[in-house]
């Protein structure tokens, strides 16, 4: 009798044991910024958390929606960070995610216009403006003048020298429709956009393909997001960024909790953390020149001044909701992009 | 016979007993499951947990036990035993789809209780071998009833093979397909055919108009031009390896290994870097001959560039063991008969290679199809199904029932591939190695022959040895095409040691490295087994359902990596079979997505085995394992190294499919090298993809050592030209 309770309360103790040691938080961060950007949140987040295992993967923004589509019910990860803010707010749309509760006080307007519009299920953590680039290789090459503004993309000298993503798979094209629209008026900015059309070479899948083009002289010019082009122009590529003339729209990167996280205080932390200045001041330190969200952060010298550009006041409630979106999309088909150009 | 059934009911009965029914948190090996105090196998959770629904497998394993005791006619025991297994496989089924972690998803009314709302996690190992024992006894019953000239041994091959391919390729695949028929809030055949006849897909206005074709189109006709390429191709090679006195055949052959053990968008940039508007030797042709630079690789020719470059050698390594296969009798007695070289390669070896031309053709076209990477990085404007199909699951718009009508056009196009390679290839017998003595030697090509392969495969392999220096020179330059400076610095940072504290891997790309390697180790030798095994059941065995049987194998091969990926999660996220999150799942999809390529190289060499062999050795009293093992294998040398190494090698650079698998845990090289791709760094990305490219070359070596050659005459000898 005596034995077996011997014998019990070892094996009792050997569990307990074994159940404490594997107690260290396990945290799944499904990352959609740039790798690097990833890395040092992790290493930074761990440093501080020292029970915290940070389990990351980088996935980009349509990637990780459609997995977190998927995984409803069931879900393997229990924050998503980074990443353009469209498919957060969708996510937050199809309740997909859930309120993280942290507080936004110190967060700049348009960071709380994200948290307000999807109620609380998505924060912004950085921006973003949308530009234009031109090679000016190139450009000097073929004697064309550099373009300052939309509607100089429209001019027959950028004739086959402009490359821009297409809406229907990029985030990042489909800003620039939105940018347009609100800009000019929906009719007024179909008429632009199909102008400029006539002088694009191709419309890419992937929204940063054409400022690679950009950089590599494989096209002219490139619309995309000034950060994605100030990052190859440092690297030593020979890229001119312009803010356009009339205006410009711009991304807010996001950060939301899954619904259903089996992690959900670790995940709250995570958030906590992204959101605070000093980790946001860290980001140029991996060459990532977005605007960050907390007013008290310090913004990089190289990153793109959101003061002295022209920003719209970019309405993300509409243009982000699916209606807006299927109906622009498809009136881009009929009247820019013919799904199916001539070779 | 009634031996094996009890073998497989004990084993059965085992794992119901001693096992952990459901998947443990911690994994099978911590033997957590053990001292915990809640009940963990079959038995247990039955007696003390509630769950009386497991009952159903250990009743029909008694109740099997029983009827092969009791019943002495063994037509009927058979029979009964039959069924008894049967129901218990349906039955295990039935409980794990109906009752899931959040209570039962059918028959609400009927299943309550508090132990049914409760659910249940996926099955774990106990289930797998209940489940796997009862297919067995299945199976064995099955070929005792007569079916299968009752050989136990292949009917257990085909039942397995079947229930694999049913629960991962067919069970994720429906997941997404179904989604095709979706309207809002329901089913409907008529919503479908008008898209799917859309004229996005098939228009043919690039034929009768000034507009571009449809995606599907565009598929077809890239697919076609691929797979006739490449087979040119792979033909020309082997034909100089086999039939030639090439110096350089050494140098040749690691070029045609090369291009499937690169990642995938190495390729795509390093011809942007050579021929884009931009690239090098656009720059020289300008500076030379003053020619416009211009955009042409963007679009039809640029991908179809690309895929010649990345899948002849696929088309080689399928042609090379049939052409080595031909013997040299028939074309000797070819030229007895006084027919010159061109005669007896026209009329005599190019029919006997018919199987292998067929089978290499169809591999092409499929991954055309398949294709992403190349496309992706530079379709340009010229969309094909493979990419619509990625943006319709990831882009700014999501529409699943886009993307599965859009793999519905792709597997068309598959399956009508794979009937027109069916009538061609025809009944006709293709055996030429049938163990008679046959010591002569090949013919040479005759020298019209011989220019052709030379004009067509060196100008290849030139183009490759260009492409491939311009990948090395790009791990070593600070900015690839802009900057080149030389540097280490991308090696250090991917593959960096740190020695200061002891031995350490501070690289970052060492974790995924390591695991690619582990589960690439893994995935291969399976892929080869179940592949292989395969084509000998499609060959060598006669059963109702083959045709259909032979297509689902391909089924996998032929849908794309993106729908393969979003299928896996939609099936394999929830019980009974929750998979997500581990290498386990990882390993799967490779297995499945890879076999094909087993089976059709397999398909390809046993055709060419004289069925008299195997028949030669079951007269001398061997069982048909035994005639595997001891006399098919041995001949099968170069399908299992094709086999092995194409697997090894997919598994290792394939990207669309894992890219939803990979997790924190079990992160893969290729979504590590897209992510720094996306991110612009192409230095790292290429200094791994170098390193990932030495790695399988070394992996690929030691393989060819270890299989040897197979012996097929006394020497191999080509004819010297008199």
């Amino acid at each position: 009798m005596k034995r077996t309770n011997v014998i019990s309360a070892a094996i009792l103790m050997a569990t307990s044991a074994m159940a404490s040691a594997a107690l260290a938080d396990e945290l799944n961060v499904v990352c959609s910024a740039e790798q690097d950007w990833c890395d040092l949140m992790v290493a930074a987040f761990e440093a501080e958390n020292p029970d915290t295992d940070v389990l990351m993967v980088r996935k980009s923004t349509g990637e990780t929606l459609a997995q977190v589509r998927a995984e409803a019910g069931n879900p393997k990860i229990d924050v998503w960070w980074g990443g353009t803010g469209d498919p957060h707010l969708i996510a937050a749309e199809e309740g997909l995610t859930q309120p993280s509760g942290v507080s936004t006080d110190e967060l700049l307007g348009w960071a709380r216009n994200m948290s307000d519009i999807s109620e609380a299920r998505t924060v912004g953590i950085y921006a973003g403006a949308l530009g234009i680039a031109y090679n000016s290789e190139i450009l000097d090459e073929k004697g064309i003048a550099p373009p300052a503004c939309w509607a100089d993309l429209a001019d027959p000298r950028f004739a086959g020298e402009i490359q821009v993503a297409n809406p229907n798979s990029s985030g990042t094209a489909y800003t620039e429709l939105a940018t347009f629209v609100q800009l000019f008026g929906e009719d007024e900015a179909f008429t632009r956009l199909a102008a400029v059309g006539a002088n694009v070479n191709s419309y890419t899948k992937s929204g940063s393909a054409p400022s690679k083009a950009a950089a590599r002289g494989e096209t002219g010019v490139s619309i995309g997001f000034m950060h994605d082009m100030v990052k190859l122009a440092a690297s030593g590529f020979p890229l001119e960024i312009v803010a356009p003339c009339e205006g410009t729209g711009y991304e807010v990167g996001a950060v939301s909790i899954i619904e259903g996280a089996r992690n959900f205080e670790g995940a709250q932390a995570w958030v906590e953390f992204a959101l605070r200045a000093d980790v946001q001041s860290r980001a140029p330190e991996v060459q990532s020149f977005q605007v960050p969200s907390n007013s008290n952060a310090e913004v990089a010298p190289e990153s793109p001044d959101l003061a002295s550009i022209k920003l719209i006041d970019y309405d993300f409630a509409t243009y982000g909701s699916s209606e807006t979106r299927a109906r622009l999309l498809a009136r881009w088909d009929e009247e820019v992009g013919d799904p199916n150009p001539q070779e | 016979m009634k031996r094996t059934i009890f073998l497989w009911l004990f084993v059965g009965l085992v794992g119901f007993v001693l096992l952990p029914w459901h998947m443990t948190d911690r994994g099978f090996t911590s033997f957590d499951w053990m001292r915990d105090d809640a009940p963990s196998t079959g038995l247990m959770l039955v007696m003390q947990g509630g769950f009386w629904w497991l009952l159903a497998p250990l009743l029909a394993g008694l109740a099997a036990a029983a009827i092969q005791l009791k019943i002495q006619t063994p037509v009927q025991r058979s029979k009964l035993t039959l069924w008894a297994a049967a129901a218990g496989l349906f039955l295990t089924a039935l409980q794990g789809l109906v009752i899931v972690r959040a209570g039962p998803r059918l028959f609400e009314t009927f299943l309550t209780g508090e132990t049914v709302m409760g659910g249940q996690p996926g099955f774990g190992i106990g289930a797998g071998v209940v489940v796997i024992a009862l297919l067995f006894v299945l199976t064995n019953a099955l070929s005792q009833t007569g079916k299968g000239q009752g050989d136990a041994f292949v009917v257990s091959m085909i039942g397995l093979i079947i229930a694999l391919v049913a629960v991962f390729v067919f069970y994720p695949v429906s997941h997404i397909l179904v989604r095709a028929f979706e309207v809002q809030g329901g089913y409907s055949l008529t919503e479908f055919f008008p898209r799917f006849f859309d004229s996005d897909l098939w228009g043919l206005g690039c034929v009768i108009g000034s507009r571009s074709c449809g995606t599907a189109i565009n598929s077809l006709f890239l697919a076609t031009l691929t797979g006739a390429g490449t087979t040119l191709l792979g033909l020309s090679f082997a034909l100089i390896f086999t039939r030639t006195d090439f110096r350089a055949k050494k140098v040749l052959r690691v070029l045609t290994i090369i291009p499937i053990i690169t990642p995938p968008f190495v390729i795509g940039l390093a011809l942007i870097l050579l021929f884009g508007r931009n690239g090098t030797i656009t720059e020289l042709a300008a500076d030379l001959f003053g020619m416009e630079k211009t955009r042409w690789l963007y679009g039809f020719w640029g991908v179809y560039f690309a895929q010649l470059l990345s899948f002849t050698p696929i088309a080689f390594l399928v042609l090379i063991g049939v052409v080595q296969g031909v013997s040299p009798s028939m074309e000797e007695a070819s030229q007895t008969l006084d027919a010159d070289r061109w005669q007896t390669f026209r009329y005599v070896s190019l029919p006997l290679m018919r199987p292998g031309l067929a089978n290499a053709f169809l591999l092409g076209f499929i991954e055309s199809l398949a294709d992403f990477g190349n496309p992706l990085v530079l379709g340009g404007n010229f969309g094909v199904l493979s990419t619509e199909i990625y943006f319709a699951i990831v882009g700014s718009v999501a529409d699943p029932a886009k993307a599965a009508i859009l793999a519905i056009a792709l597997l068309t196009l598959t399956l009508s591939a794979f009937l027109i390679q069916r009538s061609w290839v025809g009944k006709k017998s293709y055996a030429t190695i049938t163990g008679k003595a046959d010591s002569g030697q090949n013919a040479a090509l005759s020298p019209l022959v011989r220019t052709a392969c030379y004009a067509t495969a060196l100008p290849w392999a030139a183009l490759t040895f260009v492409v491939y220096s311009m990948i090395v020179f790009g791990s070593f330059v600070k900015l690839w095409g802009y900057d080149h400076t030389f540097t280490f610095a991308h090696y250090v940072r991917a593959f960096g040691m740190d020695f200061s504290n002891g031995w350490r891997f501070s690289g970052v790309a060492w974790d995924s490295y390591f695991t690619t390697l582990t589960i690439s180790t893994i995935a291969a030798p399976l892929t080869a087994l179940v592949g292989l095994s395969t084509a000998y059941l499609l060959v060598r065995q006669k059963f109702v359902g083959k045709d259909a049987f032979e297509f689902s194998t391909m089924l996998s091969f032929a849908i794309p990596g993106t729908v393969i990926g979003v299928s896996y999660i939609m099936a394999f996220n929830f019980p009974p079979i929750e998979l997500t999150g581990t290498s386990i799942i990882l390993i799967i999809v490779f297995v499945f997505r890879n076999m094909p390529v087993g089976v059709r190289g397999g398909i390809a060499a046993m055709s060419q085995l004289d069925n008299s062999l195997d028949e030669a050795s079951i007269t001398l009293g061997a069982n048909s394992f035994t005639t595997v093992r001891r006399v098919i294998l041995p001949l099968m040398g170069p399908a299992i190294l094709a086999a092995l190494t194409y697997s090894f090698v997919r598994a290792i650079t394939s990207v669309s499919a894992v890219i939803f698998l990979v997790s924190a845990k079990h992160n893969m090289a290729t979504s590590f090298i897209v992510g720094r791709v996306e991110n612009g760094e192409f230095g790292i990305a290429i200094a791994y993809s170098a390193v990932l490219i030495i790695t399988m070359l070394a992996a690929i070596l030691l393989l060819q050592l270890l299989i040897g050659t197979r012996r097929l005459r006394r020497t191999d000898r080509v004819q010297q030209p008199a």
